[in-house]
């Protein structure tokens, strides 16, 4: 079953606390920035940013409407970026939480074929070529907490827990929004263990807000990994083990 | 707050105006998220598109400065179209009441004007009496000179045509928004509004809440869940602070500070004017009781009745000089000070024409600054544009620990007082300010033992607040609560000496009790400490009052005013969501204002034992006229000292006629539609930064998030001015000019005002020189007026004109 993040963009204020809560629970030092025309900041994800607020202004019917997207790693129900390594030591899947897990590891993985896989563009690496971005506070969800983001959170656009909690959740809020906003939308809800929840097309909100067309995201690497996909799920649980 | 935050949820339709509230008070979106999924709709009404506007319902941009206009819209609306609350408006506010014969309005000016003074005399501001002195009321409210018939006539003027071309909001606009909020004129229906610094920082910052507070009393949405004027307030502890005096015309509780006037205590505690109303209990016919608590507390054993508990040892600002902020940097410019202590406060970015500001300290022998780390006011000597080698300023730095870093209270937008343990430890040599203000008074009483020019008030000064050297809030705040002086028997109920005082209603006026403050007594009883309460009950009536968590002035009360949610025989208008309610011969829900039975008994008849529900005026009633403030008793439009149009629409009187003027070198304005700075400029906060910046500008997460000064303007003005979005410009004012990023935005538009097109320009805050090390991000007060509200002295940093330019 595992645990789930449900995003309520339609909720978010874009106050950031989430963007400063991760960094101050993973220790990520500050990025050196200017602003960019925009008072969205930094100005992508990094090795040492793994959440960032992404803010669009969008006229739809004629209606100024100023768009949030919390962005971070959908921790994927079957992961292409798990399956591209190939290489449990390096990414792996919680058995309790499904969150998925980089370690220092991954820097003997090729990480643009890692990047390249995941269909919403999220890991990034370092120098030497590690690679890191959310990792669902998996510390802190083993010891009873909600994940950083989501303790800060004031206004409930950020929640946490049980998988079937969340979809349940998800599909009520949707239900209730849709009063307001017809076209709103869970975000490629079945795929992932974070639902997104947006008021108009996704593509408003940020180019990969929605997974990317999986002919594109799934590379010859992928496709050659997916053909050794039993051999590596066997390793993965026997590492596990 | 007259309500406070949880209340939020409670609102049918939440106006946010003048606030950014989920930028600047990202907390309240919690139970403004709440209310909206309730089914509340929320309006923001602003000059810019913000976060906020992002989440309302309903969007309009407005002119900055035109929100009297706005609002005097929706009055006339709102009478037009009968849509105020009847029983509500008759019962409780003074639209009954009959305004003397010779008051009037004219051209754009009340009755009394004083051009050459710019002040008022107020003497038709007053009531028509009957034969025993109380004012005399039309029931059926036809008499011409009746409150709701002059407030008709007043906003006669302010038809959609005339708003709209004032504001630039357009009339369509305009008429939802009126529709959507006078909607909570219904008895079972609450409407709110959610202000801050957006409303306050103008020259007509009081009448602009004074116009809300109209409408909410046409709407009957004073005292009850979901309703109220609720200002927030722009620092964890303003509202605290401001209880304790923090302004230059009020004593601790909002007592008036004493002048030269009011000679003797006697002269003091007589001056106000009483009712004569058996129904009214004129809450503030109490008043000896509370200054001379007050006095005791100062004091202490050496304040008795032969000395008038120590009032001639208070010192007497002179009768009708104003000591605020802009005065005090005003005489600090013209060289009459010598000395200044900066108490946690950051003047050289926060101060309205921070360029005078600057220039002022350097007029000083000395300067403490008593802050968490350095800043821009305690090194302005070594700021842009100071030579060090001509500034004969000494400065002294005080460090002051971090507010985890103590144990004591804050209280809330929402009255709330909440007790706050003491965290880690204090760093290096840094203090809780309660010990250095302590040490400070040990220290003056030592040479004042030596001698001194008026050594009483130091030497008789009760200083006993340290418990083993060192400063002791529990000390402070049973104090602040009252204690009895002597064995003392009120009713049949006997105090001890030293006992602390239950209640602000056992407060003695003969020296038998010692109250620093008397909206706190009861806060800190001999039952412990109330406001480190935590508990977690909500009160029967479910509207999320939490009686039992913290505490809450005056008395635990959560919604003042609240006796006007019921009706006369004290049954609610809405039985959903009451506030308090009269069953079986009591008041059950809130601490209802006051104990008195019902208007109207049981019988049907009036209840001589009653007392009318607004028990802190005068007369008992909500006040539609309000005869107190200085500019005038209903609120009425007029333009921002610096404005870009020629005409006021409304009268012929441009700005404010008793806003104040100061007079130095480095007070210049901008002429009216000036060519040099033709666009309006406000200024503002953004979430990541607090205050002028100095505890998160050094803070690397947030700088991250916001690490330049920005001028936020239209694609409109930018294209007129050849700016690309991202490039550095500089923004220039008749007082100074600020080198920021320009962020071109579709959330600031043109607006169509009176023919011609205005644009409008926004910067926040809470930047300045000293971090970040570029040393380039500098404070938009350098482009600030010094002029503001005729009553408070705000400054008019919310509306003036500017230009801006390619580097």
């Amino acid at each position: 079953m595992g645990k789930a993040f449900f995003i309520d963009t339609t909720v978010c204020t874009a106050c950031r606390g989430c963007q400063v809560a991760c960094k101050q629970w993973h220790n990520l030092p500050a990025e050196q920035t200017t602003n960019r025309g925009t008072i969205e900041n930094p100005a992508d994800l990094s090795f040492n940013t793994y959440k960032l607020v992404r803010m669009r202004e969008q006229v739809v019917a004629n209606k100024l409407h100023w768009v949030f997207f919390p962005e971070q790693c959908r921790h994927c129900v079957s992961p292409p970026c798990q399956d591209t390594a190939g290489e449990p030591s390096a990414i792996y899947t919680d058995e309790m939480t499904g969150a998925v897990l980089y370690s220092a590891e991954t820097r003997s993985l090729n990480a643009d074929d890692i990047i390249e896989s995941c269909p919403y563009n999220i890991p990034r690496k370092s120098e030497d070529g590690t690679l890191a971005k959310c990792d669902m506070c998996n510390d802190r969800v083993h010891n009873g907490l909600l994940p950083a983001c989501v303790q800060t959170c004031p206004t409930g656009a950020m929640n946490f827990g049980d998988d079937t909690d969340m979809r349940k959740l998800a599909d009520q809020r949707l239900a209730e929004i849709k009063k307001k906003y017809p076209q709103a939308t869970l975000i490629d809800p079945d795929d992932v263990r974070v639902i997104y929840l947006v008021a108009f097309d996704p593509k408003l909100y940020f180019e990969h807000a929605m997974a990317s067309n999986t002919d594109v995201g799934l590379t010859r690497h992928l496709a050659l990994k997916k053909m050794f996909r039993p051999l590596t799920d066997i390793a993965g649980r026997l590492m596990q083990a | 707050m007259t309500n406070h935050w949880i209340d939020l949820k409670n609102s049918d339709c939440i106006l946010i105006m003048g606030s950014n509230a989920a930028e600047n008070h990202p907390i309240s979106f919690k139970w403004v998220t709440e209310a909206q999924r309730n089914g509340a709709k929320v309006i923001n009404v602003d000059p810019r598109f913000t976060r906020t506007s992002s989440k309302a319902d309903i969007y309009a941009p407005l002119r900055s400065g035109t929100d009297i206009a706005f609002l005097g819209g929706m009055i006339k609306y709102i009478l037009d179209n009968k849509l105020h609350s009847n029983q509500y408006v008759t019962d409780y506010t003074n639209a009954t009441f009959l305004v003397n014969k010779n008051f009037k309005f004219e051209n754009g000016l009340f009755a009394g004007y004083d051009a050459k003074a710019r002040k008022y005399d107020k003497a038709t501001w007053t009531y028509q009496m009957d034969e025993n002195g109380v004012p005399k009321r039309d029931l059926t409210l036809k008499d011409p000179q009746c409150v709701l018939n002059l407030l008709k006539k007043h906003y006669d003027r302010y038809d959609l045509k005339k708003v709209s071309a004032i504001t630039g909001t357009s009339e369509a606009e305009l008429l939802e928004i009126y529709k959507t909020y006078a909607a909570t004129g219904a008895d079972n229906k609450a409407g709110t509004v959610m202000y801050a610094m957006g409303w306050t920082q103008h020259t007509v910052g009081v009448q602009n809440i004074r116009t809300m507070s109209i409408i909410q009393l046409l709407l009957g949405n004073m005292g009850v869940a979901g309703g109220g004027v609720n200002a927030l307030r722009g620092e964890s502890n303003v509202q605290g602070s401001t209880d304790q005096a923090l302004l230059f015309h009020i004593w601790p509780g909002y007592l008036a500070t004493p002048t030269p006037t009011w000679p003797k205590l006697e002269d003091y505690l007589k001056r106000r004017a009483q009712s004569k109303d058996p129904l009214s209990a004129n809450w503030w016919q109490n008043e000896p009781k509370y200054m001379v608590s007050l006095l005791k507390s100062f004091f202490g054993d050496a304040a008795n009745d032969t000395n008038d508990y120590g009032y001639n040892w208070m010192g007497k600002p002179d009768t009708g000089k104003a000591y605020s902020w802009l005065d005090l940097f005003d005489e600090m410019f013209k060289g009459s000070l010598r000395g200044f202590m900066a108490w946690g406060m950051n003047p050289a970015c926060s101060g309205a024409n921070s360029n005078k500001v600057r220039k002022a300290l350097a007029n000083l022998d000395w300067m403490v600054n008593v802050n968490l780390f350095d800043n821009e006011t305690g090194s302005f000597w070594r700021g842009p544009g100071m030579k060090p080698e001509d500034v004969g300023t000494e400065v002294f730095m005080l460090p002051a620990c971090v507010s985890v870093e103590k144990e004591g209270s804050i209280t809330n937008s929402g009255r709330w007082m909440q007790w706050r343990y003491q965290g880690p430890k204090p760093m290096g040599d840094s203090l809780p300010d309660g010990d250095i203000i302590m040490e400070l008074g040990l220290k003056l009483k030592e040479l004042y033992k030596e001698g001194g020019v008026f050594p009483d008030p130091i030497l008789n000064l009760k200083w006993d607040y340290m418990t083993d050297h060192k400063f002791d809030p529990h000390k402070v705040a049973k104090q602040i609560n009252g204690f009895f002086t002597r064995d003392t028997k009120i009713g049949d109920k006997e105090y001890k000496k030293g006992q602390q005082v239950p209640s602000f209603a056992l407060l003695q006026a003969d020296g038998g009790t010692s109250s620093g403050n008397w909206i706190y007594c009861g806060s800190y009883t001999d039952a412990g400490n109330m406001a480190a309460r935590r508990g977690q009950e909500d009160a029967p009536n479910k509207i999320g009052l939490y009686p039992g968590f913290a505490w809450a002035w005056p008395v635990n009360r959560r919604i003042i005013y609240n006796r006007a949610s019921v009706n006369p025989q004290g049954q609610p208008y809405d039985d959903k969501r009451w506030v308090v309610q009269w069953k079986e011969g009591k008041w059950v829900g809130d601490i209802p204002d006051g104990g008195w039975p019902p208007l109207v008994g049981p019988d049907g008849k009036a209840d001589p034992k009653s007392k009318h529900p607004f028990i802190m005026t005068q007369h008992g009633f909500g006040q539609i006229f309000g005869p107190g403030l200085n500019d005038g008793p209903f609120p009425e439009h007029y333009e921002a000292m610096e404005c870009p149009v020629e005409k006021n629409l409304m009268s012929p009187q441009l700005s404010s006629p008793t806003a104040p003027f100061y007079g130095t070198t480095s007070d210049k304005f901008a002429a009216t539609c000036d060519p040099r700075f033709p666009y309006v400029c406000t200024t503002y906060r953004v979430s990541e930064h607090w205050q002028t910046g100095l505890l998160t500008r050094p803070q690397p997460w947030l700088l991250e998030l916001q690490p330049q000064v920005f001028v936020e303007m239209s694609e409109e003005l930018a294209e007129l001015k050849e700016i690309k979005n991202g490039e550095r410009v500089i923004v220039s004012t008749a007082r100074g000019t600020l080198e920021c990023t320009a962020v071109v935005t579709k959330r600031f538009k043109p607006l169509k005002i009176a023919g011609t097109v205005v644009h409008q320009m926004g910067i926040p805050y809470n930047f300045g020189w000293r971090w970040p090390e570029s040393g380039k991000e500098e404070s938009a007060n350098l482009l600030t007026p010094s002029t503001g509200d005729p009553n408070t002295r705000i400054p008019e940093t919310k509306t003036f004109t500017a230009n801006v330019a390619k580097k």
